[in-house]
């Protein structure tokens, strides 16, 4: 068995041959003609026949892909009729005399060598879109085939790097997934992939010649592995795993697109937690009703300095358009404790989670939060945001933090800037907060209990220190008893509560949760449908009888 | 001949969707459309030579219109521009 890494752009596993993909050898020989005229209207019958085939397959993307992943063979046909390459062409043929299968590959080289030295990864990947667009010339104009041998069995495709035309040329019913050397994760072949949700990597060193031919393989998207030849070990592992996504896509495909209504009528809002925008494909796929945990310090966290209002605005301002309509809960700055960024240049505290840390920095530092007010705000107007405060334990801190929130519009408003009205809540996850939430409920349009902090503050144990284990309970009764309480209190103040921790994602609490009234779990989108699945086979009045 | 001065706001900067449909856009009139930024000049009726300009968010770009439609082709050109781009 061998093992090889690459980095993996869609999940999924794939049994199955490996073949390798060997592209046409496109032996260009340089010839001298005497009749340029013929060469150059050669040159224009391949034109036409390449913009026809890139037409066909515009068509079949745009069916299979959709609009946005199938543009660019739109780009490649206005690339076939560029000027600059065009004019090359006729210049190479006219002033040396010489066939036009030279010239377009003398052209094309000149031109990706232009794309890949540009000091930018997404002009550097259009390299690989001009060399294309001249194979396909030299293909049309050789009359030569390229690819691969017509497979019998669906195969594990390998290849040094795949244009997009080829990727999408490939059979589906014919590829379990494919590796490549090349190619990054964002060129469009990655891109095309997860489209097509099949299991892919790229930039995988491994050898394209017979110890990979042939031979049986294993993909595992979620670690970026190919095992080629696998032992009998690894193969059954993998095949129980294959067996398990397998089940799971069906029950996706069955509860997808349900409402969350239990049998008795009762229902419940289903919201996604994501930690960074690129967690929004995921959200997508598994039908979340909406976000009800955006973590917005990754923002802060993957920069050295701070975000501007510019930057945040455009993320906060992605998300809301992206999810259309539905509602999006961005938590304000949460760092402090675990989280630490060096440019905060915070001091050391002796007990950092009950230190210096999230509203606490906001509104000790209002200028930092008003930055990320004003974006919200803004983004606002494109969408159904939410702001969410976290770390509330008094009435007086939201006081305050509605007196910021007021001056942050009344600034907008001085600048002419648009902005929207978005909900404001707050995350329950302090025992005060708990305990006085009939009176946060009056200030507030919602709650959202965060059980790691609340349960971690409740029973004063630390959940790093390995030590403690034995006297954890996640299903401690006190903490029960706050959600139970927490969300009564905002049913009694006529707004809705909802769950936003690990515990939410706890199956074995789902039924107690519908049982105390939660309008709403915010959890990691992979576990939205099996929820949801409980649900639909609950009946919260005979639950209730029954415990 | 008329002149259209614009910094991109989009992201992704001049990537190739835009500009296919911008030469696109350009070719729909008669007058010689150039772009212009830092000290290179190309002709917005290729696709490859607008795209080598490599225009990223923040950065300036300088479009002449120089013909008998230059006139119409500002007015579209810088539209399609503050739409797009």
């Amino acid at each position: 068995m061998k093992v090889y890494n690459g980095k993996s752009v869609f999940s999924g596993i794939a049994i199955g041959k490996i073949s390798v993909y060997k592209k046409g050898e496109q032996q260009v020989k340089r010839t001298k003609i005497s009749d340029t005229g013929a060469e150059l209207a050669r040159y224009e019958a391949a034109k036409e026949k390449a913009t026809e085939q890139l037409q066909g397959l515009y068509d079949k993307a745009l069916k299979e892909v959709g609009e946005a992943n199938a543009a660019i063979f739109e780009v490649h046909q206005m690339m076939l009729e560029d000027l600059d390459y065009n004019e090359s062409v006729e210049n190479i043929v006219r002033s040396q005399e010489v066939n036009v299968e030279y010239a377009v590959a003398a052209t094309g080289d000149n031109f990706s060598r232009m794309f890949a030295a540009m000091d930018d990864d997404y002009m550097r990947e259009r390299a690989a879109d001009v060399k294309d667009i001249s194979e396909r010339l030299l293909t049309i104009l050789t009359g030569s085939g390229s690819g691969m041998a017509a497979a019998d069995e669906p195969v594990i495709i390998v290849a040094d790097d795949l244009a997009p035309s080829e990727t999408v040329q490939l059979d589906k019913d014919m590829v379990l997934s494919f590796v490549t050397v090349h190619g990054s994760t964002n060129s469009h072949t990655a891109i095309l992939a997860r489209m097509m949700e099949i299991p892919a990597l790229v930039g995988t060193k491994l050898p394209l010649d017979d110890s990979v031919d042939g031979k049986m393989g294993i993909v595992d998207g979620s670690t970026g592995i190919i095992y080629v030849d696998p032992d009998e070990q690894t193969l059954a592992k993998m095949k129980e795993r294959k067996e398990e996504e397998l089940h799971k896509k069906e029950l996706l495909q069955t509860l997808k697109g349900r409402e969350n209504v239990t049998l008795d009528g009762q229902k419940l809002m289903l919201y996604a937690n994501i930690g960074n925008i690129k967690d929004l494909a995921m959200v997508m796929q598994n039908d979340a009703g909406g976000i009800g945990l955006f973590r917005s310090e990754f923002i802060y966290l993957e920069r050295d300095q701070y975000p501007t209002e510019e930057e945040q605005f455009q993320i906060y301002r992605q998300v809301a358009e992206t999810m259309a309509g539905k509602r999006v809960i961005i938590r304000t700055l949460d760092i402090g404790a675990d989280k630490q960024c060096d440019y905060f240049e915070m001091e050391h505290e002796e007990n950092p989670a009950l230190g210096y840390r999230a509203i606490r920095i906001c509104l000790t530092r209002p200028e930092v939060f008003k930055t990320q007010l004003r974006a919200l705000f803004r983004a606002s107007a494109f969408g159904k945001i939410a702001i969410m405060y976290p770390m509330i334990t008094s009435v007086q801190e939201i006081k305050r933090i509605k007196e910021i929130v007021a001056e942050v519009k009344a600034e907008l408003t001085a600048h002419k800037t648009p902005f929207g009205e978005p909900e404001q809540g707050i995350m329950i996850e302090t025992p005060a907060a708990a305990v006085i939430s009939d009176l946060l409920a009056e200030e507030v349009d919602f709650f959202s209990i965060g059980t790691n902090d609340l349960t971690q503050y409740t029973l004063a144990i630390d959940r790093q220190n390995t030590k403690l284990d034995e006297f954890y309970d996640s299903h401690h009764p006190a903490v029960l008893r706050m959600i139970s309480t927490v969300v009564e209190n905002a049913h009694k103040a006529g707004i809705w509560a909802g769950i936003c921790g690990e515990l939410g994602a706890d199956q074995t609490l789902t039924q107690e949760f519908l049982a105390m009234g939660v309008d709403e779990l915010s959890v990691s989108p992979g576990s939205i449908l099996p929820i949801r699945k409980i649900v639909l086979e609950t009946n919260v009045g005979e639950y209730k009888a029954g415990r | 001949m008329k002149e259209f001065k614009y910094v991109i706001t989009d992201e992704m900067g001049i990537h190739a969707r835009p500009a296919g449909l911008l030469v696109k856009a350009v070719k729909g009139f008669g007058s010689s459309v150039k772009m212009t930024k830092g000290a290179k000049t190309v002709d917005c009726k290729g696709i490859m030579g607008v795209m080598s300009l490599g225009a990223k968010k923040g950065e300036e770009v300088v479009l002449t219109f120089e013909g008998e439609d230059e006139g119409a082709a500002y007015e579209a050109i810088s539209k399609f521009m503050q739409e797009n781009l």
